[in-house]
């Protein structure tokens, strides 16, 4: 599914809504989401999974076709964790755990 | 360092400011639309949103595993699992926005 396809569907859900106001709702979500992990905080999403943020540290990295050394500034990573109602929705209802 | 952690509620609040629903609408289309990612995925489906990122599943086979305090072997029987892949812009955004072609 991509998020034509995930507007449509909420689309086809509420008919009495614009198309509009879902592609708008459907943005303000994931935008909240991003910028609440560029200000380094955490997003939560129960029965879903928690989006947070790792930080790569600086480092010297290498061009890999010339070999000369350019340093490479910390950088921030995003990085999801599955909740468990997740994992057992995706396994069939049983928790095995990990 | 970890500040705050944002929940649906905020989520919906920020619906609710945006998109001019009422607080209870907003609510409700924020949980819609959790739950249709959610459903795709249970379906077996890879659900791709453009300028965020891409939910993957990805299916495991068995493998013996250890019982980190006690040593015994246990065998960990094949499951699927789900990944996120960032998407650049969104990696973009979270490092300044300034270098966004990077990648």
């Amino acid at each position: 599914m991509i998020k034509s396809e995930l507007i449509q569907r909420l689309a086809a859900a509420n008919p009495h809504l614009f198309q509009r106001d879902i592609e708008m709702i459907v943005n303000t979500v994931l935008d909240e989401i991003v910028d609440t992990l560029a200000n380094d905080n955490r997003v939560e999403l129960r029965g879903f999974g928690t989006f947070s943020v790792k930080k790569r540290p600086a480092r010297v990295g290498r061009n890999p076709r010339t070999g000369a050394r350019v340093s490479v500034s910390e950088k921030s990573v995003p990085f999801f964790k599955m909740g468990k109602e997740m994992r057992e929705r995706l396994n069939g209802g049983q928790d095995d755990e990990d | 360092m970890p500040g705050r952690t944002i929940t649906r509620a905020d989520l919906c609040e920020a619906v609710y400011r945006k998109v001019g629903l009422s607080r209870a609408e907003s609510a409700e289309l924020v949980e819609m639309l959790i739950d249709e990612i959610i459903e795709t995925l249970e379906r077996g489906e890879n659900v791709k949103l453009s300028g965020f990122g891409s939910f993957m599943l990805r299916d495991k086979g068995q493998r013996i595993g250890r019982n980190p305090k006690t040593g015994v072997e246990v065998p960990i029987a094949p499951r699927r699992v789900m990944v996120f892949k960032p998407s650049p812009v969104m990696k973009a955004r979270m490092n300044g926005a300034d270098d966004a072609g990077e990648e």
